[in-house]
């Protein structure tokens, strides 16, 4: 058969098999057990040529509301921010996309100086000494900042705030049953984390206490509070953070972080169905050589001149196979490119900007929505762009985006999904791309669906 | 000589932006009035202040210093460099796929959900297994997913098994992941045929074997022959079977894991099935199980109600849970599910057949010029050793930096650790001849280049925008950001 991503030809076939001894094709796989060969038509969808391909995925792709016509009011952990038209253009250039992790760094001198800067820009957010490469996502990023936090402190507890992401929660879950670590929740007051019940939880066995800021209702954590009542336990504190929000927000390592962890979508990311994303991993200078995945360090060549090489691997899998800080080998380069041409970008200025943006537009549309009789804002915590609703006693969350879908917008999240005692509840996001007109009319949709 | 880069940092004059953004076009408050003081960034993140032209220049300039497979061939063994084809860029941007949220109503994604429906159904046929996973985020990620099921599946039974069986040739992966799975590793030895030795098999498993973590064909581009008898060694003794599936490109079609025993496996989209590797990521791990360990697959999965809708099921009780925020690389998977239609069944078996006779043809004609420590037949990959250059004082190291001269991404390098001088070449089947004569070609050189002149080696490359870098200070002293603030 021909194809156009395969050049052998008949004439090439035969040369080549002749030169290797062989005189079919068949006989390369005489090392096959008979018994184990395929026979027959593989269970696999048929073969489109390329019009049929896009017309087919197009078709696909038509059926889903996407956020550029239907105006978001979801965020829930993936935000819906305007992504410069730039980041495409860099990320399209294949010398990027097309390489793998920089292993010849002579020859990946791009890859290598970008992720340097990546590492510098979540520093620089942060207030953090060190970051790596970047992770899979924010989930499995905080995941192994218990684990990281376990293996620092050598104690097995982790006490995380239900107020931080479910499905990272989630996740934190299944990686502690590998590691055996335990894992006590505390609940939210008021949309943060009940500090009363986090003192009393927190002991001499405790690794770290994970939470998210700004949290998963949106609201502001004491980081500060939590920060000093752990480390007088000589236990760590964990912080999740959405990084466009820390153009506003003080940086976690000025209020005491040992370890911040946070999901670059915001920086520049599509939300495509939520993957893939970026994690990013920053910690204290202590902590360096526990980190897991890759970590680009600066140096010279034979002639004085400055370049970059993976540094630290003593650390990883590849080396230490399993007596390794993790098992991750991949990550997430392209995306961690995105979110450093994001930063380029947004520079200084625009980081606080875009900040402000956020804050200003979320807090007029939570007035607005307020103003419908019947609904209130669930908490009076601080917020940045993000906020809790409480609709009429009664009303099914789910019934009412399904009617603002029909108007052509998407709602905010039902946060009865994962947490039983907000039934009723709408977690409300509005990002800077929401226009004034976007949020009045949102307002009064709801207000005619309830 | 080229000179070196700025950082981006390095290029920042105040008062330049590179940003467009809204107007405020609502009331403004006053900031302090909404957020307390104390929570409020003291200073400013030191970020650059450019403009626009700053910003491409600085990133193509950037990618001008890197090399992809779209810059040339790239044999780096057991990571299937293949050609990324463009059309499934294109597909991945559709605003259908790249701008919808997970947390949308399910009619308002019915697309996606089909496509994964589709997708899941695809890898299962392709690999002979009942279900499908798409949650996990790379390979790496797949085997932990893969032995968490393995672990729950044994302790459901009430069984303590707690050890992970390796060959010495595993990727390094294999036995970290059973670390962090809460698993021990034991590692047995390779024959000298470069195959599973089963009377250490044999010697190593027992009442406390959770599951044998195998590549095959293995990371020396050899068929495992045997792996009728060693799936019956491992089952026997009531441990499960993994595939690594690093390797499929050398099988699509041929055999499948399924068939050949193995209960759960994971492949890597950005291997076998051509999406990106993005310079490192992301990838998609997908696993795929037979039916006993289908009810622990991690929740949640798509699947088709009776009215002909996709839904995105809760998942069983005896889930190992959630291994990923929302449904995994959705975007990979939608440019793995354009490849596979872009080949259909015929197609992805002759992506097999000549990855494979592409890498017999090399080993071929590269054995007299190198050490070919395992003649005869290999699948999609070969390892051969460099030790036949040391007398020349040369190693395996040097001639991956002269390649670089001639415009190659070198093979893989040191890896299988039981090879001495290790290169581990893998050709895909995207290479036409012409370009596997030409790099063939330029390894005789290089041989005998070694031989004749050794220096000119030792000090490769030079025609890089750097030389070679100094590692051990950078691991010694190591500075890993600019330290602008």
């Amino acid at each position: 058969m021909k194809h156009r991503y395969l050049p052998m030809t008949e004439q090439d076939q035969q040369d080549m098999l002749k030169t290797v001894g062989l005189n079919s094709i068949e006989d390369l796989f005489q090392d096959i057990p008979e018994e184990i060969r395929f026979k027959g038509d593989l269970p696999v969808s048929s073969a489109l040529d390329e019009y049929a391909l896009t017309s087919h995925l197009s078709a696909l792709a038509a059926k889903n509301a996407n956020t550029d016509q239907y105006p978001s009011f979801l965020g829930a952990g993936l935000y819906d921010h305007h992504i410069p038209s730039v980041i495409n253009h860099v990320v399209s250039r294949s010398e990027f996309y097309t390489a793998y992790t920089p292993y010849q760094p002579e020859i990946s001198q791009g890859e290598l100086q970008a992720i340097f800067e990546f590492q510098s820009y979540i520093c620089e957010l942060t207030g953090m000494a060190v970051a790596n490469a970047s992770m899979y996502d924010g989930a499995t990023a905080l995941a192994e900042a218990g684990s990281l936090a376990s293996a620092a402190t050598k104690r097995k507890q982790l006490v995380v705030s239900a107020a931080v992401h479910p499905e990272s929660r989630q996740v934190l879950h299944t990686y502690a049953h590998g590691l055996d670590l335990e894992i006590i929740e505390i609940p939210a007051k008021n949309g943060v984390t009940d500090m009363e019940k986090l003192a009393k939880a927190v002991s001499g066995d405790t690794a770290a206490v994970l939470v998210q800021n700004p949290n998963f209702f949106g609201s502001i954590e004491d980081l500060a509070a939590i920060g000093d009542l752990i480390h007088s336990h000589k236990g760590l504190m964990i912080v999740s953070t959405n990084p466009i929000s820390l153009g506003l927000l003080e940086a976690p390592g000025k209020l005491g972080a040992d370890i911040v962890v946070g999901d670059a979508q915001p920086l520049g990311i599509s939300s495509s169905l939520g993957g893939p994303t970026c994690g990013f991993f920053a910690v204290s200078k202590d902590h360096m050589r526990r980190m897991p995945g890759r970590i680009v360090g600066q140096t010279v060549d034979h002639n004085g001149k400055r370049g970059f090489v993976l540094t630290l691997q003593a650390r990883e899998q590849h080396i230490r196979r399993e007596k390794a800080t993790s098992n991750i080998c991949s990550n997430q380069a392209l995306l961690a490119l995105c979110a450093s041409v994001y930063m380029s970008v947004m520079g200084k200025q625009g980081m606080i900007e875009v900040g402000q943006l956020n804050l200003q537009k979320s807090h007029y549309a939570a007035g607005r929505l307020a103003g419908i009789p019947g609904v209130k804002l669930a908490f009076t915590s601080p917020y940045f762009n993000e906020f809790v609703i409480q609709l009429p006693d009664g009303t099914s969350v789910s019934e009412v985006n399904a009617k603002l879908l029909q108007k052509g917008y998407l709602g905010g999240y039902d946060l009865g999904r994962s947490y039983p005692e907000l039934q009723g509840h709408m977690l409300v996001a509005v990002t800077e791309r929401r226009t004034k007109e976007q949020i009045d009319q949102f307002a009064s949709l709801l207000e005619g669906c309830l | 000589m080229i000179q070196e880069k700025a950082l981006i940092f390095e290029l920042s004059h105040p008062g330049r932006i590179a940003y467009s953004l809204p107007e405020l076009d609502v009331p403004a408050e006053e900031t302090a009035s909404l957020i307390p003081a104390s929570m409020l960034r003291s200073e400013p993140a030191a970020l650059p202040e450019v403009y626009e032209v700053d910003v491409i220049r600085h990133y193509t300039e950037l990618s001008r210093r890197n090399f992809g497979v779209d810059n040339g061939f790239y044999p780096l063994g057991s990571c299937t460099m293949k050609y990324n084809p463009k059309v499934n860029e294109d597909v991945a941007r559709y605003a259908g796929f790249a701008k919808i949220h997970p947390y949308q109503p399910e009619e308002s994604i019915q697309g996606a959900l089909e496509l994964l429906y589709q997708l899941q159904q695809d890898l299962a046929g392709l690999t002979g297994m009942d279900a499908v996973t798409l949650q996990p985020a790379a390979g790496a990620h797949g085997e932990w997913t893969g032995l968490m099921m393995i672990r729950a599946y044994h302790e459901s039974r009430g069984e303590q098994r707690d050890k992970v069986i390796v060959p010495d040739s595993s990727h390094g992966t294999n036995p970290a992941s059973a670390s962090v799975a809460g698993l021990t590793t034991i590692t047995i030895p390779s024959t000298d045929k470069g195959l599973v030795d089963l009377d250490a098999l044999r010697a190593a498993v027992g009442s406390d074997t959770a599951a044998l973590m195998l590549t095959n064909p293995n990371t020396l581009g050899l068929f495992e022959e045997q792996i009728q008898e060693i799936a019956a060694i491992v089952h026997e003794a009531g441990g499960l079977l993994y595939y690594d599936g690093a390797n499929s490109n050398a099988i699509m079609g041929i055999t499948r894991p399924g068939d050949m025993g193995f209960d759960v496996v994971h492949l890597n989209l950005h291997k076998t099935m051509s999406t990106p590797h993005g310079g490192g990521g992301p990838g998609a791990g997908p696993v795929g199980v037979k039916s006993r360990l289908v009810p622990f697959l991690p929740r949640p999965f798509v699947s088709q109600t009776e009215d002909g809708s996709f839904t995105l099921a809760g998942g069983n009780d005896q889930s190992i849970g959630r291994v990923k925020a929302y449904y995994g690389n959705f975007g990979i998977l939608v440019r793995a599910y354009t490849y596979m239609r872009s080949y259909g069944p015929e197609g992805l078996r002759r992506v097999s057949e000549c990855a494979v006779l592409n890498a017999n043809y090399m080993m071929k004609r590269l054995e007299p010029y190198f050490d070919v420590p395992y003649p005869g037949i290999c699948k999609h990959e070969f390892v051969m050793s460099g030790t036949p250059l040391k007398k020349y004082g040369v190693r395996t190291l040097d001639v991956a930096k002269r390649l670089l001269d001639f415009g190659y991404h070198p093979p893989t390098i040191y890896f299988p650790l039981n090879v001495e001088e290790c290169m581990m070449i893998e050709p895909t089947e995207t290479e036409s001849k012409d370009t596997l004569d030409a790099f063939i070609d330029t390894m005789i050189q290089i041989a005998k280049e070694a031989e004749e002149q050794p220096e000119l080696l030792l000090n490769a490359p030079y025609d890089t925008p750097v030389t070679r870098l100094d590692e051990t200070t950078a691991a010694r002293k190591p500075v890993l950001n600019c330290a602008c603030s």
